[in-house]
Formats: structure tokens, C-alpha cells, sequence
């Protein structure tokens, strides 16, 4: 009996067109196929989705959330790259 | 890697708990957090496929093709709770073969409420009525847990489970209406399922080793008995609603606290059905048992396949 166990595949999902595909979970199977189908069974089965991405978890590449503060951070302090931190007359209008 | 000691750590991520900071699957937890999810989420798990086995009982033998389409979707949804969690559990470094093979030696517990048989049809609206309507009592809350994965996943199964409990009451409602049979039928539904029901919540807070611990990580967000309480207090108008009768001699309402009084828990029954000695304790985990076995070549034949799949695809 082989104890080979199916790979973990992650399953992204496009609600409708227009939208981007969004992380639903994840489930296991044997091949890409088989993770389509089982997608569509456990994630899809109230019309949730017309379209599905299937990644395996092995695939994935995620940032350490040890690293979280050299990566994010530095933006904190960047306040000026957003409109509301700039100063605009009344009576200025479509700006 | 820098040298940060345990409890500098630990106050970090107790701070992230008290600011509602959800914690995800690769950040730092104290080791105990981490085993008593796995723990907790894997006897969920549990619940849900166990869960299967009393409702699938009756999909061959529901009165009319309306009520067995919602049973087996009902059932289905179930399979895909149990998905959920097994992921949520796969996430803490839980490995999914051996939570489940805990199931199967015995080890793992799961909800005592499945291990009550199913004797008619007016058991699955016992069940979809009070047992999916306690375990929604007990999942909304836990839509906020500490841990990201689990609550995510609690988040989908409370969506889905809102259809388990109407299409249970519908069943029970319609039976009370019925002829005099149907509706002592319901009637014993309820008398069978009530104090099992109750016993879902768990044992009373002085009894419960873990309640305390959890609710400092915000896994728990409210006690046993103030969640039996409240499952209590909305559950009785509608058994007298439609005409049915809490069996509860004990059973008054206090005009002072607004709650209804309950008769005592015969906790003897609870912790025996939890130590493996319930009415089906043993079906149960045999039918689990058996699937996993008798299902073995389904599986090895989908790795077979793949793997044809696989070479022509690279031919």
C-alpha cells in the first residue's frame, strides 16, 4: 500500500468578471486536474465563483513575517505618497 | 537570525492578541497556543465528517425528493466543513494523515452528540433544529478567534450552516402540524436530542480545564454555560412555537434575569458518551475506519492516474 499522500494545492477564485482571483483556502489532490474539480466542489458549490486558479502550496513564495518590518516599514513614514496629506485650497474643485 | 528571548516573544504576541491582531500560520506562538488549536480544530474536523454518518443514515429513506436534495446537500456541506478545518489544522504543521488516523485509534475526540442514534425521519429535524442551531451558537463567536485560518474558515461554515438549522426546524414545524403520529414523533425527536444538545457546549465552566486559557488568547470569546444559556433562552419559544414541549420539568423563566432556569445536566451521561461508551461511540469510528480503508484504492488509483497523466502530457 503506498502511503503517498495527495500534494497540497492553494485555490483562488474569481467571484465574477471584473475581479480579481482572491485565496479561498486550500484542499489536496492528486494532480491540477483533480484540484479544479475538488475546487469547484468544495468552494464553488453556491455560485461563488466562475472562475478558479489552482497554485500547489510547494509553488508558493512567502515573505517571513520575521522580515515584516524591513519590508514594510519603510512606507510608514511615507505619508506624502497619498492625496490627503497635501494641503488644497476651498473652492478648488475636480483635484 | 537575531536573539530574541521567549518572553520577549511572548509579550509580543499576547499584545497582538489583546489589540485583536489576528495571528497567521507563520508567525511566532508559544507552543501551547499552537497544540491547543490543533487539538481544537482537528476535533472539529472531526465533528463535521462523524457528523456525516447519523443525517446519511436517512438520504435513501427521506419522504420526498425535495427533503432528500436539501439532506444531501446538507450532508455535502458537512464533507466540506470538515475540508475547511483540516486545512485550518495542516496549517499549524498538523499533518493531515495523522489527525486523522487520531480519529480512527481513538485517540482524537470528536462532538458526543453523534454518537445518539437516528432512529426516524423526524431526527434529522431534531438535528438540523438543535444540534447545527448549538453549533452555530458555539461558531459565530469563533469567527473571531486569535488564529486567522480557523477563523476564516469558521466565517464560511456559519454562512453555510445558516440553511442547516431552518431546513431542521422546517422539518420538525411541518411534523408538529402533521397528523398525530408525525407529531409525536417530532415530539420524541426532541425528547431524545434536548439533553444531548445541551451537553454540547461542553462541560460548566468549573468543570472546563481549558475555557480560561483560551479566553485569554481569544480562541474562546465566551464561556460553556453562558453559551448554553443563550442557546436556552432562544431555543424554548420555538419549540413552543410550534407546539412542542422542552423535556424539562425544571424548565421556568426568571422575569428578574430574563433567562429561563434549566433542570441539572446529567453530566455522568456526557462524560461517559465522551470516554467512548455512547450508544454508537463504536459504529461511528469503525465507519470512519472503513472508509479510510475501503477508500484506500481510490486514492492510490488517483495517484496512479495523475502520474499517466503526468508522462503523456510530457511524451
Amino acid at each position: 500500500m503506498t502511503k503517498k499522500e495527495w500534494p497540497l494545492w492553494e485555490v483562488f477564485i474569481r467571484s465574477k468578471a471584473g475581479l480579481n482571483h482572491k485565496h479561498v483556502g486550500s484542499l489536496r489532490a492528486a494532480d491540477a486536474h483533480m484540484a479544479i474539480e475538488n475546487a469547484r466542489d468544495v468552494y464553488t458549490r453556491r455560485s461563488e465563483g466562475i472562475s478558479i486558479w489552482v497554485v500547489e502550496s510547494n509553488n508558493l513564495v512567502a515573505s517571513d513575517p520575521s522580515d515584516a518590518d524591513s519590508l514594510f516599514e519603510p512606507a510608514d513614514s511615507k505619508v506624502y505618497r497619498h492625496p490627503t496629506f497635501y494641503d488644497v485650497p476651498d473652492g478648488i474643485s475636480h483635484m | 537570525m537575531r536573539d530574541i528571548n521567549i518572553s520577549e516573544l511572548e509579550q509580543k504576541f499576547q499584545a497582538k492578541i489583546d489589540n485583536d491582531v489576528k495571528i497567521e500560520p507563520n508567525d511566532w506562538m508559544p507552543e501551547e497556543y499552537r497544540q491547543t488549536l490543533i487539538r481544537q480544530i482537528s476535533q472539529h474536523a472531526h465533528s463535521e465528517i462523524v457528523g456525516m454518518l447519523p443525517e446519511g443514515n436517512w438520504i435513501t429513506r427521506a419522504p420526498n425528493l425535495r427533503r432528500k436534495a436539501v439532506l444531501l446537500a446538507k450532508v455535502q456541506d458537512e464533507a466540506g466543513h470538515g475540508l475547511y478545518l483540516y486545512s485550518a489544522t495542516e496549517t499549524l504543521g498538523a499533518d493531515r494523515e495523522e489527525t486523522i488516523d487520531d480519529l480512527h485509534t481513538g485517540k482524537a475526540k470528536y462532538s458526543s452528540i453523534f454518537n445518539y442514534p437516528t432512529l426516524t425521519w423526524a431526527d434529522m429535524g431534531a438535528i438540523g433544529w438543535l444540534v447545527d442551531g448549538a453549533a452555530i451558537m458555539n461558531q459565530v463567536p469563533l469567527c473571531r478567534c486569535s488564529y486567522g485560518p480557523y477563523a476564516r474558515a469558521m466565517v464560511r461554515v456559519c454562512k453555510e450552516e445558516s440553511f442547516h438549522q431552518r431546513q431542521g426546524f422546517e422539518i420538525m414545524a411541518h411534523l408538529a402540524q402533521g397528523t398525530p403520529e408525525q407529531k409525536a414523533m417530532a415530539q420524541d425527536a426532541l425528547n431524545r436530542f434536548w439533553w444531548p444538545s445541551l451537553m454540547m457546549f461542553g462541560p460548566s465552566d468549573a468543570d472546563s480545564k481549558h475555557t480560561a486559557q483560551s479566553v485569554q488568547w481569544k480562541i474562546k470569546r465566551h464561556t460553556n454555560d453562558e453559551l448554553r444559556q443563550q442557546f436556552v433562552d432562544v431555543t424554548v419559544p420555538q419549540a413552543a412555537l410550534i407546539g412542542l414541549t422542552v423535556p424539562d420539568k425544571d424548565l421556568k423563566f426568571n422575569e428578574e434575569t430574563g433567562h429561563y432556569e434549566f433542570g441539572e445536566i446529567d453530566w455522568t451521561e456526557f462524560w461517559e458518551v465522551v470516554k467512548g461508551n455512547g450508544p454508537c461511540n463504536k459504529e461511528r469510528v469503525d465507519a470512519r475506519r472503513k472508509a479510510k480503508e475501503n477508500g484506500m484504492w481510490v486514492r492510490e488509483a488517483a495517484n496512479a492516474f495523475a502520474a499517466k497523466r503526468a508522462a503523456r502530457k510530457s511524451a
